[in-house]
């Protein structure tokens, strides 16, 4: 239930931002939107000792239960990080975002935005049921691109979020049809009975398919090689969401459903090859990129690109331990997947801090172009402290966290020499070396943020305001994170036994008793081949950013034509144009062609079903008799519309058309329809007046002066209409096709408690309807009132666009 | 063009408040004969589009100083809203509740749920009805 209202809440909170926005105008309103990540996380951080026992949590409510969908949350070690860091993070970067942002900015939207993205994301770590999963997943993609285009105005803003936005719900989409697979093979929507199961399906047709399709979402959403480069652009939205969504958070998800996953998929080739080996290509080209950058956002954008290719790459070497079944020998390989939640975690912390610090530097100067800055560090003193620590971190110095973690991925890339399947023993060497030059990199940009920033010839400020430290609100939370940098370094078992552990059985479901999965972290473990490749990370990195001017040339030798952002470019350029030409071809504008299409279409789908499904059949045997004034009032509305054809003003048509309405609802009263009658009577008045409305705008009618075989093949298109409805309307009467659905309702009045069958199927058994046909009406409405009231202004367009 | 309608107009007078009747009987008629949301708020609709016809726009309004997207949004509120609130004493989503009551003057009274799913429906209809037709009357 717990785990139920920390999904709700920030949506409730995300309905009444916008409310209480303008009740407390004095106060800004991110204080009261920070304690929804507060009390989540407080809510959480009382489970921890539950769920580091190894007990899980799940409460189902049922939602569809027919098509097999509902609404199960389920509470264990993984979702715990996952849990822990959306509201741990979210947190922070409220408060920082509190003073970040000023009450100028419509807060009332971003905070809605942040809410709704931090309700999404918990929903997705949360969710069990995959397409429940799959919505909350597409809502942070949205959220993400509002986000990320909260500066609208600005044309790199709106670019940016429209490229993270198709990029990542390409791979959404793709992930849903895996889901859809999945179910098809297991027959269940839920991740914890597929993997009890999963032993059945491995030899399955669908089982590769599935899998292909699901690590295409999860690679574009984590922002793998090659579709990171919407990260880079994404860095056009806030700091406090760079740092919350694109570095912390979200792109985290697809990481989480690859660990979600491991077990299910795990322990196949193609799977641990896809994984590991798009992990370490975007390990490398992200820390690669990154030293080419002169913004400090992009820097940091390509070295999260590169971290999250990291922790992808560990997760999948810790899947072959699947492949290898449990024994103390295998015991090793899955010290990959503790290293990749361990580092998970670590690199929230530090990149958390240096988003935040370069925020900082930003809000504080007007500029992250480290070509231009620098000499800060006496200026600006503890945000160079929480740079210091930050970078080092990230470069995996001690005595920071990401020293730890960034050991124990050199060692998990060591033993994946040793292995003998997957055809791996020919390449393993690969995989050290791999991870080894990225790290230099990784080194050499971290060292470009502290000296370039901090260090040299000090940054002139234009205006000649004299640049001064951060107010302290925004340096309380990048300090915090800093304490947890430190603290993790000193105390790395207690987050290892309390959040790890349990993490580790969720992975490893099946495997050892937990405890034998956690190994004991220790700082010093004497010297071996990991400290050895720290301190040659060190060594080289040191030499590489000293003769920095000497080999950057190197990366002008990939022509900017060929990169995938041109690739994209180019994609998205070809797209458009295609298919505005498809467009205009036939959205000619004239309202005739389109009727045309429209009864074209009718007369194609509708009358090949009856030819081709057989399903005409009529006898007369049961008909009544026609009765006379049946007749009479047949001719009458036939006169009307054979006249229509030929009356010379639209107020005559009208009130012809009007005339066959009319009759149509006093053949409902014949027949005893009260409900429809009414209906069509009532309808009618007041498209007549409608009608009448819209003529006074129209211009003179002419006559039509068409071509004659236009005018003949209308002629045939209506008459085919007009006959395919007669022989529908007698062929509906017989058809066998489908079963009566009169059924469901014989017992409306003991099940719905009303006599009038016609209201309790619009109320009751099929109020699902009514309530969606109500808001397609609503939206209708909205639409004709914006297409009418606020035509495109022109004068209004000092947009850049 | 000045038209004389005195006649549509008086006759307006006294049939408007007809068909304001009606659109409530036929309202809540709806659960055991003929009428409903979606009928009753027609009716009211038509009602209030007649007076447009015969009177001015400003003087309509000076009797009935609603904003009618309001009106319809309110409406999708109430619809979407009770089909949540089953959810939240625990039923499945849409279920709707009925209790017999005895009132003073109405007798024996039958109170449903879904008077409140069909008001929604019939002030969503009414909303969007008059708001259609007010912007394409009002625009220039």
């Amino acid at each position: 239930m717990t785990i139920n209202l920390a999904i709700v809440i920030p949506f409730l909170m995300a309905i009444l931002i916008p409310i209480l926005y303008r009740r407390f105008t004095k106060l800004h309103i991110g204080w009261l939107v920070l304690a929804v990540p507060v009390i989540i996380f407080i809510m959480l951080v009382r489970l921890i000792p539950f769920v580091a026992e190894g007990h899980t949590y799940s409460h189902t409510y049922n939602w569809i239960p027919s098509l097999d969908i509902n609404f199960t949350t389920y509470l264990d070690g993984l979702s715990m990080i996952f849990g822990l860091l959306i509201t741990g993070v979210g947190s922070l970067v409220i408060l920082y975002s509190i003073f970040y942002l000023s009450a100028k900015e419509s807060l009332q939207h971003f905070y809605c935005y942040l809410l709704l993205f931090m309700g999404a994301m918990l929903g997705v770590v949360f969710s069990d049921n995959l397409m429940v999963l799959y919505a909350f997943w597409e809502l942070t993609s949205v959220s993400s691109f509002l986000l990320i285009a909260f500066w609208h105005h600005r044309k790199a803003s709106r670019a940016g979020a429209q490229k993270a936005m198709l990029i990542t719900v390409t791979g959404g989409v793709s992930m849903l049809v895996g889901f859809i697979m999945l179910h098809m093979m297991t027959g269940s929507y839920s991740v914890h009975e597929i993997i009890r199961n999963v032993s059945q399906f491995t030899d399955h047709q669908l089982f590769v398919p599935a899998m292909i399709l699901i690590l295409f979402g999860a690679f574009t959403k984590s922002a793998q090689f090659p579709f990171h480069i919407w990260l880079p652009d994404a860095m056009e939205a806030p700091t406090p969401v760079s740092a919350y969504l694109h570095s912390a958070t979200m792109v985290k998800a697809g990481i989480y459903l690859v660990a979600r996953l491991t077990p299910i998929f795990g322990g196949d080739a193609i799977w641990f090859w896809l994984v590991t080996v798009a992990g370490l290509v975007t390990l490398f080209w992200g820390s690669f990129n990154a030293v080419k950058q002169t913004d400090l956002k992009a820097l940091l954008a390509f070295s999260t690109v590169s971290q999250l290719g990291l922790i992808m790459s560990l997760f999948g070497m810790g899947s072959v331990a699947f492949k290898l079944g449990y024994s103390d020998s295998t015991i090793i390989y899955t010290q990959a997947t503790f290293a990749a939640l361990f580092h998970l975690v670590n690199h929230s912390t530090f990149k958390g801090a240096l988003f935040m610090m370069v925020g900082i530097v930003d809000h504080e100067l007007g500029t992250r172009d480290v070509r231009r800055l620098g000499g800060l560090m006496s200026l600006m003193p503890l945000t160079f402290t929480v740079a210091v620590i930050g970078s080092l971190s990230m470069a995996g110095m001690p005595p920071f966290n990401g020293f730890l973690s960034k050991e124990m991925f050199f060692a998990a890339a060591i033993h994946m020499r040793d292995l003998d399947i997957f055809s791996i023993s020919s390449i393993g060497i690969l995989f050290p070396v791999v991870a080894w030059v990225a790290s230099i990199f990784t080194f050499v940009y971290c060292m470009i943020i502290i000296f370039k920033t901090f260090f040299g010839k000090p940054y002139e400020k234009s205006e000649g305001k004299p640049i001064h430290e951060a107010p302290i609100g925004m340096l309380v939370s990048p300090i915090i994170l800093c304490v947890f940098v430190v603290g993790i370094f000193i105390f790395p078992n207690v987050l290892g036994q309390y959040i790890l552990k349990p993490a580790m059985a969720s992975i490893y479901p099946g495997f050892a008793p937990a405890e034998v999965l956690t190994p004991k972290i220790h700082a010093w473990h004497g010297i071996n081949m990991e400290l050895l490749m720290t301190i040659g990370v060190v060594i080289v990195g040191v030499m590489l950013y000293r003769k920095l001017k000497t080999w950057k040339p190197v990366y002008r030798l990939f022509p900017y034509r060929f990169s995938f952002n041109e690739l994209f470019r180019h994609l998205l350029e070809g797209l458009e144009s295609g298919s505005n030409k498809v467009t205009t071809s036939y959205m000619t504008g004239s309202l005739r062609k389109y009727v045309l299409y429209i009864y074209l279409f009718f007369i194609v789908a509708v009358g090949g079903y009856f030819l081709f499904s057989g399903g005409f059949a009529y006898s007369s045997a049961n008909d009544a008799p026609v009765e006379i004034y049946e007749l009479m009032l047949i001719i009458v509305m036939l006169l009307a519309g054979i006249s229509m054809l030929f009356v010379k003003s639209r107020l005559t048509a009208t009130l012809l058309n009007g005339v066959i309405g009319f009759g149509v609802s006093i053949f409902f009263v014949i027949f005893r329809a009260p409900d429809l009658a009414l209906t069509q009577l009532i309808v009618e008045s007041v498209t007549t007046v409608l009608f009448l409305l819209c003529f006074s705008f129209l211009p003179e009618w002419k006559r039509e002066d068409s071509p004659k075989s236009v005018k003949i093949s209308n002629a045939v298109i209506a008459g085919a209409v007009g006959a395919l409805v007669v022989v529908m309307s007698f062929a509906v009467m017989y058809y066998d096709e489908f079963d009566s659905i009169s059924s469901y309702f014989e017992n409306a009045y003991e099940l719905a408690g009303g006599a009038n069958i016609v209201n309790t199927i619009l109320g009751d058994f099929r109020g699902f309807d009514t309530m969606l046909e109500v808001v397609v009406l609503f939206i209708a409405g909205l639409g004709v009132y914006t297409l009418i009231k606020l035509k495109a202004r022109k004068e209004d367009t000092d947009n850049e666009n | 063009m000045k038209i004389n309608d005195v006649i549509l107009r008086t006759v307006t007078k006294i049939v408007v408040f007809i068909i304001l009747t009606l659109s409530v009987y036929l309202f809540f008629s709806g659960h055991y004969s003929p009428g409903g949301g979606f009928i009753g708020g027609l009716v009211l609709a038509s009602a209030i589009v007649l007076m447009y016809l015969t009177s001015d726009i400003e003087t309509v309004h000076k009797g009935m100083p609603f904003d009618f997207k309001l009106v319809a949004a309110l409406g999708v509120l109430i619809a979407t809203g009770t089909g949540f609130a089953s959810v939240i004493f625990g039923k499945d989503f849409m279920t709707q509740a009925a209790m017999k009551l005895n009132l003073p003057i109405f007798g024996e009274t039958e109170l449903a749920s879904v008077v409140l799913f069909e008001a929604g429906v019939a002030m969503t209809v009414i909303g969007v009805v008059v708001t259609i037709i007010l912007s394409i009357s009002e625009d220039e």
